[in-house]
Formats: structure tokens, C-alpha cells, sequence
């Protein structure tokens, strides 16, 4: 558990923040000490194995319950015929991360890899067999796949809750006064998270009481959702996520088969485990939908932007909505005087769609930049020239302020750090001493820079050490090394003298570890915290005429490496310990929250930015890709931790390339199956394919943006990357792709 | 999995006793029939750990001067054996361009050949067209055969030795898969319990030992299956080709032999014309099964890369990036 990581020995004191420390749990993590929440078998645990559908639409018409019954080891086989006790209907969208899920409620079929009925058996390998034993027969109907299964229409609202269109200015005047336009289309994929970690539970009954062991970013907000499910109160729920391999948004949302293990232990009385194979990701716990984009950009003869139109056409489920937002990207960037942006959807019989990595910003972005390459081109000026040309100054819709926007800093230092001057203007004109062709491809990268609403806990103990608690979570992020490093500041202690819990939903809400907002919510919280437990300290010795401090309210105090300094005489100073000791306190603790006052967003746009350099070589008789290094530099406000922070934007730049050139989940037209769901055939890049990486930061000081000056990082590299690769893949051939990932024959002509 | 007996046989003769029962089958590697048993698409009864079996875990030099694998060697290691460098580097540079590391470590150079296509997995769906055959393909099948390693070897002629009751047989790799009217994949020549035990690489195949190459692509630069692949060998003498070797991959349900190209590269001396001309003999057949035409197109180029490229002389050691056309430093396209 999250408490039993040994805090490694720093040799530093003074300010924690800042300091580029290794991961805390990273030994652990790569010992296999560590245990994730499958690890947990608690005695007498069952295995329980789902039957996963193997139509998309239809319904199941025979189980052979019989034959998995009398498999040895079986223990009990749950089908829609004796549906499972829910306390509300998992139709209810009663929240608004609440998702239909299927849990054996009827026979109905409703998109490939289903769960149609979950076998438990004493083994997983009787579970196992037991499952295939159901042999499954079906009336299948033809299911709708692809853009143009049926009608499109238009959602109320895209995302979570955002608004499905948004436009400023005159959109046909705008278009009427450019000199010229250019309407373009991209399309991609639908796209599969596919953490290293499954998802999984382990769920423990006592009485009416339930603990579940399951990686969840989101371990607070998904109590109350379990409970209204369940039928119990939220308190008596306990999720715990000790360490959490990837979630990369699939892991905040109740789905299916986790609610049918927790229910099967119900049932049982016994400790149910449910881990989903890797081919079960491809189904019941969210994907990115296809997206297809049609944009429009009018340019005045100078080559400023008049008119900016996108408008997306997103792929959800027939029974649900996510929409990926991808239009929504074209909002915050570049200034024009009419704007415009609008969804549509169509229903697909698949899974449901949810947030994966950058939400509509990783294939909105990509397919905008695309197109200000192709604006750029037909203006005559160079990508980044044009982007300069068009830079917001102020928020394209709103004119408010950026709290901090350091885009053109990250432009001017990638630029010269790649080599960018000099890059010829006309495509397929640099090769290399091979022959290959090259190309430069620019991708701006933009994200929002969210906070959530979080609360935290700081206990000084009398040791002089103190706990601090926050429910959030390590997702492989490296959360709870920042964090950790900014509650040691809030305490004024070196990071070694304090104790990190986190990762379980019994204690203070540090919100979801998502949106890229983890470190600057948790992180004000638990800086919060430790203030207000430093303050409570400094009132106890202020007001003891034996201590040093005594006296001192007036003046104030300043703590620092565990004691309480005077500010107007540094000499005198008392230890956290030796005040609690004197005022007979075992520990004293201190309450922290954080949230953003609706008001901010009325004086500010709150936004993290960089740029992505690329440059790929084209083999210019087979169209094969090899991109040949990458350069981003991002302006995310204040860095907690550089080490963290570059590993962060690498993995977004790496994503960026898999976007571009390798991830695709490939769908059966006639049985609607993903026909390539497992980590053979759904690729993502491998190590041969990442060039060397260099990361840059720009400065950032935002004193607008929260408590801490932070920003997030998470998805932001992953909204340049794809539209850097995809334009130093049309620099170089002089063909423009139009459909990720980028093929072989779409290059070959 | 369903619940299956296991054995490991002493001995060859016991081997195939239990390999000839009702629902046997050979474990080797077990990287191609675990991920099938795990999924329900293959279900023995009996595995038969045919690993430690004597006599077919080295490489070694037959009496008549043919190098013979045995069908227990590691893939791995038979990319790092000094005589499949010296003899036969076209065979390393395929090994090292297929699946992973950890995969190479495990499989065998029996299992290698006998790997099912990757549509054995698919339970009935038809496969992506981009990975669907475009020569030879039946309504049945169009699947395509996924090893890397077997294209060389049928480019180099080899020869598999089968054990059975009988005692031992060898059949050409090249008349090993044949594909019968409406069958789903290919069928390898195999009577039931029957042991495949051995490759054996003729002696005269090393001829082209300065001359080899096997070029694939894919997106993915490695552990992904090739969308099409060449073996290209040439005999060369006096500036000329005196013989050449050529066999595609990711075309068809089996390697794909072209003795219509090769006889065109007979006696002629090197260059763009003469490749081109080969590879669009290649081709020769050809249709798309899918939307694959691009494949076809694809494959005519690849042929002439690889001709240029085995022409241009085997590197010295396999490239950093196997059978990449894209190696910074032995991709270079000679005469394009």
C-alpha cells in the first residue's frame, strides 16, 4: 500500500519543488515489488472469467450453462436469466461520468466483447475454460460500422458536458473576404488506450461492507456511483489503488465487468478477482471514437486567417454518447474574425467511446495543424512564419488574457534548437546521403490547463516528521513524487520527513488524475494543508511565553527545514517537534482544499502550449516512414519536477508518433469485432521507432493560473506530436496525408 | 484453456508413439499453440514436450556438406550461429526481423515453419485487406503466411526432414504448404504424428552467401508481421548474375518462389532494367483479393529494392535494423 513505499534518502534540504528527485515508488516498480491491485489474493479468492460477445448487435439465444457447471472447478455461472441485483438501473445517467455498462440485466447484444455472462471458478483456469465451455450461439443482426453506417446527428453535448458547437463573427463573410480558402478533411481512427496494467478488481464482502482493490483514477468520485449501484452507503465502500499501470482517462468510469465481480463476490461470500485479457480492452472500457474532419480557413492576401471552420463528425455507441471533441480545438488558438465550430455523431455498434489522452485535442489539434500547414503552404509563407502571422495575443473567442502563454518563446527556442531556418518552402526537396526523402513538420500543442476541486491533510507528529493524505493517485505519472515534494514545501520539511499516503478512497478527495490537472489540484490542496498546519503550529508557539517565538504574531514567522523561525530575527527558531512536546500535542493537524472560483475563468484563459519539431525520412519508392528526431519545447507554467516532466512530454511526443503512424483498431465489417485486439496486431510504437527525443521547457511564471504557478503536462505533447510527424511526412513527399495512421500506399502514389 | 495431458518424451520413438494418438500434439516453443489454446482455437488433448528430445537442438554438418537445424534450435540462436552468418546471412537477417526478442528466445526453427497465419486467430473473420494475399489466394483463403524465416529458407531451397514411423523423409519447403480446393489456411505436409525435425540447407545455397538480402515491410519497425517481404540472392560471377534466389512474403499463404523472375536474372548483368523486368515477372498472377492493390505495386517495387540491394553485397554484420529499407547504413537503395 501506499504507505509502505520506504522514502528514499535524499541528502538535500530547503526547497523540494523544483528538484528533477527520481520517482519514489520507481525501485519498487521495477523490482516488481510493487503490487498493483490484482496482486491482492486475499484467502479463499475465486477467479471469475467473462464471456465476451462475439457479435456486435444481436442478441444471445443459447448459453451452455450446463457444460461450464460441470467443468471441474466451476463454481457458479451468471447469466441474464437470473439477472444480478442492481440498486439502480446501469441505464441511469445520473452523473456525469456515469456510462451504460452491461451486466447481465437481458440477452440483448449490443456491441462486440459484451460481457454476456461471467463464469467463477476456483481457478482462473476454470473460470477460464468455463467461459469458452458457454459456446455461445447468437441471432445476429448486421451491425452499423463506419462514418457512414446511418444518418449523423447532432449531440447536445460533446465530451463531458461541453457544448457541441461554439462560433464568433460571420462565418460567410469571413469566407466571402478571403482571398482564398482552403476546405480540407482528415479522418482517425478509432483508437484503444490499452494501459500495460488491465483493469481489474479484486472485491472483499464483509457483511454490508465492500472493499475493492482496483486501479482507479478516481477512487473518491466512483464511491458514491458503486454505491448508488449497490445499494449501500458511499462509506461503506473502500477503493484502493495502490499503484496504477495507465489509465489514460478508461480508468474513472464503472464499466461492466468490474461491477459483475463485485457483484459475483456479493453473491458468493467469497473474495471475487476479475482481471480483463488484453483482448477484453478492446470493448467494455472505452476507446477513442473515430473522428472525421472537415475544416475550412479563408486567408486574406497577407496570409491572415478571416474565417476558421471546423466542424467534426464523431463515431459514438448506439446506446451512449462520448463524443470526441475534436472540433472544440479550433477554439482556443488562432485569432480570426469568424469562427466556427460544430459536432455531429453516428451511432456505430461498438462500445462506448470515452476520454482517452487528449480528448478531442489530440485529433483536433493534429488535424488543424494539418490544415494551417496546408493554409500556410498556399500563402506562400513558411509553417512558421504563418503561425506567427497568426498568433492570438488574447483568447480567439473570449479576447481574455492567457494567464501565461509562452507559445512564441517555444516556437523561437524548438525552432532553433531543431535547425528549423533554412527549410525549403517547396515539398520533396531534401534527401539524404541515402537517397531518402526528408521533411520538417511543425506541430503547435495546446491544452487546456485544468483544475479540478480537491482537499487534503497534514499531520505534524512528534517526531518532527508529519503524514500528509490526499486520495490521488500515481498512475505511473509520477504523482506521488510531486506531490509529495510540494507538501514537503507547504510543510516547510525536506521531502524525506514526510510520510505520503494516497491512492485510497477513505481519505481527503484529491479529485480525478486526469485532465492533465493532478499536480496543480492535488498539489494546491496538500500545499494548503501543510500551511495551514504550519499555521496552527506558529500560533501555539507565538503565544507560549517559553518559546523563542513567543511574541513574534506581529512580525510573523517564516518555517523552514522543521522549525519555526521569527522573520525579523532568523536566530531564533524552535522545532516543530519541541513545540508539540511543550503544548502536549502528539500531532497537530492541518486541513487543505482547492478549487478554482468560477470567476477566474471570467478574467483569464487558462492554457499550457508548445511546439513540436519533426523530421522524418520517406523511402521514395515504398513509402515507408522512419521519423529521424523530434524537438518540443512546452510552456506548462511552474515545473515541480523537471525529471518527471520531460518523461511526461516524451511519452506524449511518442504518443504523437503512434497517432501518426502505427494505431488503429481495425473493425470486421460483418461481425463488428475488432479483428486486430491484442498488442500483436493493434501496434504502438516500439523503441525502434523513436528517434531521439529533446525535450525543452520555457519559463512560465503564472500568478493567475493557481495557488502554485502549475500547469499540466500529461496530454499536452501528444496534441503537436501527430501533426508534426503527418506534416514532415507531406514536407517530404509533397502528399499530404489525409487519414491516420499514415500508410504505406497513401505515400507510394 | 480446456485440460490437456502432458509428456515429455525421452526419446524419438516414444515422441512419436504419443504424437500419433488421437488429439496430440508437438509443444516446441509454444509462442504460435499457447496463444492458440489460450484463445479455444486449438484444444489437444495431449501436448507432447517434444524440447529436449536428443539430436534436434544443434546445427551441424551433414556427411553430404548441407547444414542441418535442427527443428529444437532457438531462433535466436540461429541467428547468432557463426556458420548461418558465414553460409547463409540472409537466414539471420530474416530471423532478426521477425516478432520480438523474448519470441526469438523461445521459438524454434520447427516452429517457425509450422506457425499458423495470423488468421487462425481471427475465428472466422476475414482478415484487414492490407493483410490479405494477392498471389495464389482462394474464395476460401487469403491469408497470408506469417514467417519472416521461412521466405528465406524457401529462397535457399531448403529441405525439411520429417521423422515418422517409417523413419525420416525430406520434403522441399517450397512443396511443404500446399493450400486444397476450400481449405481456410494452408496445409503443411504432415501425416498425423508425424515430427518435423530438422531444416536442412543445401550445401550450393551458400553460393549466394555475398549476395543475400531479405527486405521487409511494415509500419512498425519491429515485432509486426511484414505487409510484403523479399528474399533476393544472387550468384554472382564476373560482374554477372550467374543464378539468382527469389521468394516473397506477406503475399500469399506460403513463401512465394518466382522461378520466371529468376530465370530472367540468369546470365544478365546487374542493373535497374533487369530488375525491374524480374520483378514485374514476380507479379506475374497477381490480384488483388481486397482492397490490396496497392500491394502488388508495392511488391514489384520491393523485388527491385531487394535484387539492387543484394547486389550491392551483403553487409557485413546483420544491419541494426533488420530487413529495414530504411537502415541509415545498409538500406541504401543501389540503383534507385
Amino acid at each position: 500500500m501506499s504507505d509502505a513505499i520506504p522514502t528514499p534518502e535524499h541528502a538535500r534540504f530547503g526547497s523540494n519543488s523544483g528538484e528533477a528527485l527520481s520517482r519514489r515508488d520507481g525501485h519498487d516498480k521495477v523490482t516488481g515489488a510493487a503490487t498493483f491491485a490484482a496482486d491482492n489474493t486475499p484467502a479463499g479468492t475465486l477467479h471469475a472469467v467473462y464471456a465476451a460477445a462475439g457479435i456486435a448487435r444481436g442478441r444471445v439465444l443459447t448459453l451452455d450453462v450446463e457444460a461450464a457447471r460441470a467443468h471441474p472447478g466451476v463454481v457458479e455461472v451468471m447469466t441474464p436469466a437470473d439477472p444480478p441485483k442492481l440498486a439502480m438501473d446501469p441505464e441511469n445517467k445520473f452523473h456525469g461520468f456515469a456510462f451504460r455498462f452491461d451486466c447481465l440485466q437481458n440477452d440483448r447484444v449490443r456491441f462486440a466483447g459484451q460481457p454476456i455472462a461471467l463464469v467463477v471458478g476456483e481457478t482462473l483456469e476454470a473460470a477460464t475454460e468455463g467461459a469458452r465451455l458457454l459456446a455461445p450461439t447468437y441471432e445476429a443482426e448486421t451491425p452499423g460500422m463506419g462514418f457512414d453506417a446511418e444518418a449523423p446527428y447532432a449531440p447536445e453535448a460533446v465530451g463531458i458536458g461541453a457544448a457541441p458547437a461554439a462560433s464568433k463573427g460571420d462565418m460567410e463573410a469571413g469566407i466571402a473576404a478571403a482571398a482564398q480558402v482552403i476546405e480540407t478533411r482528415y479522418e482517425t481512427p478509432a483508437q484503444y488506450h490499452n494501459a500495460m496494467e488491465p483493469h481489474a478488481v479484486v472485491a472483499q464482502w464483509d457483511g454490508d461492507r465492500v472493499t475493492l482493490d482496483m486501479p482507479n483514477q478516481a477512487p473518491v468520485m466512483s464511491r458514491p456511483m458503486y454505491a448508488a449501484f449497490l445499494g449501500i452507503p458511499p462509506e461503506n465502500i473502500l477503493i484502493r489503488t495502490p499503484y496504477l499501470g495507465g489509465g489514460f482517462g478508461s480508468k474513472a468510469i464503472v464499466n461492466g465487468p468490474q461491477m459483475l465481480a463485485v457483484l459475483a463476490a456479493r453473491k458468493l461470500g467469497r473474495p471475487v478477482k476479475l482481471v480483463l485479457k488484453r483482448e477484453q480492452m478492446f470493448g467494455p472500457v472505452g476507446h477513442r471514437g473515430a473522428t472525421r474532419q472537415d475544416l475550412r480557413l479563408g486567408l486574406d492576401a497577407e496570409g491572415g486567417l478571416t474565417a476558421l471552420e471546423h466542424k467534426a463528425l464523431s463515431v459514438t455507441s448506439r446506446f451512449d454518447e462520448f463524443i470526441e471533441p475534436a472540433a472544440n480545438a479550433s477554439l482556443h488558438l488562432y485569432p480570426a474574425p469568424a469562427i466556427s465550430v460544430s459536432h455531429q455523431a453516428v451511432r456505430n455498434d461498438v462500445g462506448t467511446p470515452a476520454p482517452m489522452r487528449a480528448p478531442g485535442e489530440a485529433p483536433g489539434l493534429t488535424a488543424l495543424e494539418c490544415a494551417i500547414d496546408e493554409a500556410a503552404a498556399a500563402a506562400g509563407l513558411d509553417p512558421l512564419a504563418f503561425r506567427l502571422r497568426n498568433y492570438a495575443e488574447t483568447h480567439p473567442m473570449t479576447g481574455l488574457p492567457y494567464s501565461s502563454k509562452a507559445l512564441r518563446e517555444c516556437l523561437e527556442l524548438g525552432a532553433e534548437r531543431f535547425g528549423w531556418a533554412g527549410r525549403p518552402m517547396a515539398p520533396r526537396t531534401m534527401r539524404d546521403a541515402q537517397g531518402r526523402l526528408l521533411g520538417w513538420g511543425l506541430g503547435v500543442a495546446q491544452f487546456p490547463a485544468t483544475f479540478f476541486a480537491a482537499a487534503a491533510r497534514a499531520t505534524l507528529r512528534a517526531d518532527g516528521t508529519a503524514l500528509v493524505e490526499t486520495s490521488g493517485v500515481d498512475m505511473g505519472q509520477g504523482a506521488w513524487t510531486a506531490l509529495a515534494q510540494i507538501a514537503a514545501d507547504g510543510l516547510g520539511l525536506s521531502i524525506d520527513r514526510i510520510e505520503f499516503r494516497s491512492g485510497s478512497s477513505d481519505l481527503p478527495d484529491a479529485g480525478i488524475a486526469g485532465g492533465s490537472g493532478h499536480t496543480a489540484t492535488a498539489g494546491s490542496a496538500l500545499h494548503s494543508a501543510g500551511v495551514d498546519a504550519i499555521a496552527r503550529l506558529a500560533e501555539i508557539a507565538t503565544e507560549d511565553p517559553e518559546s523563542p517565538l513567543f511574541g513574534a504574531g506581529n512580525s510573523g514567522t517564516v518555517a523552514k527545514d522543521g522549525r519555526i523561525h521569527r522573520r525579523d530575527d532568523d536566530s531564533r527558531s524552535e522545532s516543530y517537534a519541541d513545540i508539540l512536546a511543550r503544548a502536549g500535542h502528539a500531532t497537530l493537524v492541518g486541513e487543505g482544499s482547492a478549487s478554482r472560483p468560477a470567476s477566474a475563468g471570467e478574467q483569464h484563459a487558462f492554457f499550457s502550449h508548445g511546439a513540436v519539431f519533426a523530421e522524418t525520412a520517406v523511402d521514395p519508392d515504398l513509402g515507408q516512414v522512419r521519423v529521424t528526431r523530434m524537438v518540443g519545447a512546452f510552456a506548462a507554467g511552474r515545473v515541480i519536477n523537471p525529471k518527471l516532466v520531460r518523461s511526461q512530454l516524451e511519452g506524449g511526443m511518442i504518443w504523437g508518433v503512434g497517432f501518426a503512424l502505427h494505431e488503429e483498431a481495425s473493425h470486421d465489417p460483418v461481425t463488428g469485432r475488432v479483428r486486430n485486439g491484442d498488442l500483436a496486431g493493434y501496434h504502438v510504437p516500439v523503441h525502434a521507432d523513436i528517434p531521439e527525443l529533446t525535450v525543452l521547457t520555457v519559463d512560465e511564471v503564472d500568478p493567475h493560473v493557481n495557488l502554485l504557478g502549475v500547469k499540466g503536462v500529461g496530454e499536452l505533447s501528444i496534441t503537436g506530436a501527430a501533426a508534426a510527424v503527418a506534416n514532415a511526412v507531406a514536407h517530404a513527399t509533397g502528399v499530404r496525408p489525409r487519414r491516420f495512421p499514415i500508410r504505406m500506399e497513401t505515400l507510394i502514389g | 484453456m480446456n485440460r490437456f495431458d502432458y509428456i515429455r518424451p525421452a526419446s524419438l520413438e516414444e515422441a512419436l508413439a504419443a504424437g500419433a494418438r488421437p488429439g496430440a500434439a508437438y509443444l516446441a516453443g509454444g509462442t504460435n499453440l499457447l496463444d492458440l489454446m489460450k484463445v479455444g482455437v486449438a484444444a489437444p488433448a495431449l501436448l507432447v514436450d517434444v524440447t529436449r528430445l536428443p539430436g534436434l537442438d544443434a546445427i551441424e554438418e551433414t556427411a553430404e556438406g548441407d547444414l542441418r537445424i535442427g527443428a529444437m534450435v532457438r531462433n535466436s540462436d540461429i541467428a547468432r550461429a557463426p556458420e548461418i552468418k558465414a553460409l547463409f546471412p540472409m537466414l539471420a537477417e530474416a530471423l532478426l526481423s521477425g516478432a520480438s526478442a523474448q519470441l526469438r528466445n523461445a521459438a524454434t526453427a520447427g516452429g517457425n515453419v509450422l506457425q499458423r497465419p495470423r488468421a487462425a486467430l481471427l475465428d472466422g473473420m476475414r482478415g484487414d485487406d492490407r493483410d490479405l494475399a494477392v498471389l495464389g489466394w482462394t474464395d476460401a483463403c487469403a491469408c497470408v503466411h506469417p514467417s519472416d524465416f521461412a521466405v528465406a529458407l524457401a529462397a535457399l531451397d531448403a529441405r525439411l526432414e520429417i521423422a515418422g514411423a517409417a523413419g525420416l523423409r525430406a520434403v522441399p519447403l517450397a512443396d511443404f504448404l500446399s493450400l486444397p480446393e476450400g481449405a481456410a489456411e494452408a496445409v503443411p505436409a504432415l501425416a498425423a504424428g508425424e515430427l518435423l525435425t530438422a531444416v536442412v540447407l543445401p550445401a550450393a545455397a551458400a553460393r549466394v552467401a555475398g549476395h543475400a538480402r531479405y527486405v521487409k515491410l511494415r509500419e512498425r519497425t519491429s515485432f509486426a508481421f511484414a505487409l510484403v517481404s523479399v528474399a533476393a540472392a544472387l550468384e554472382m560471377e564476373g560482374g554477372r548474375i550467374r543464378s539468382a534466389r527469389l521468394a516473397l512474403g506477406g503475399v500469399a499463404h506460403k513463401p512465394w518462389r518466382t522461378p520466371a523472375a529468376e530465370a530472367a536474372l540468369a546470365g544478365a548483368a546487374p542493373g535497374p532494367e533487369v530488375f525491374a523486368r524480374a520483378a514485374a515477372l514476380a507479379l506475374e498472377g497477381a490480384a488483388p483479393s481486397g482492397d490490396n492493390a496497392f500491394k502488388i505495386e508495392l511488391a514489384r517495387r520491393l523485388v527491385a529494392r531487394a535484387l539492387a540491394l543484394a547486389a550491392a553485397g551483403t553487409p557485413a554484420r546483420v544491419p541494426a535494423l533488420p530487413a529495414s529499407p530504411l537502415d541509415a547504413d545498409h538500406g541504401a537503395p543501389a540503383y534507385v
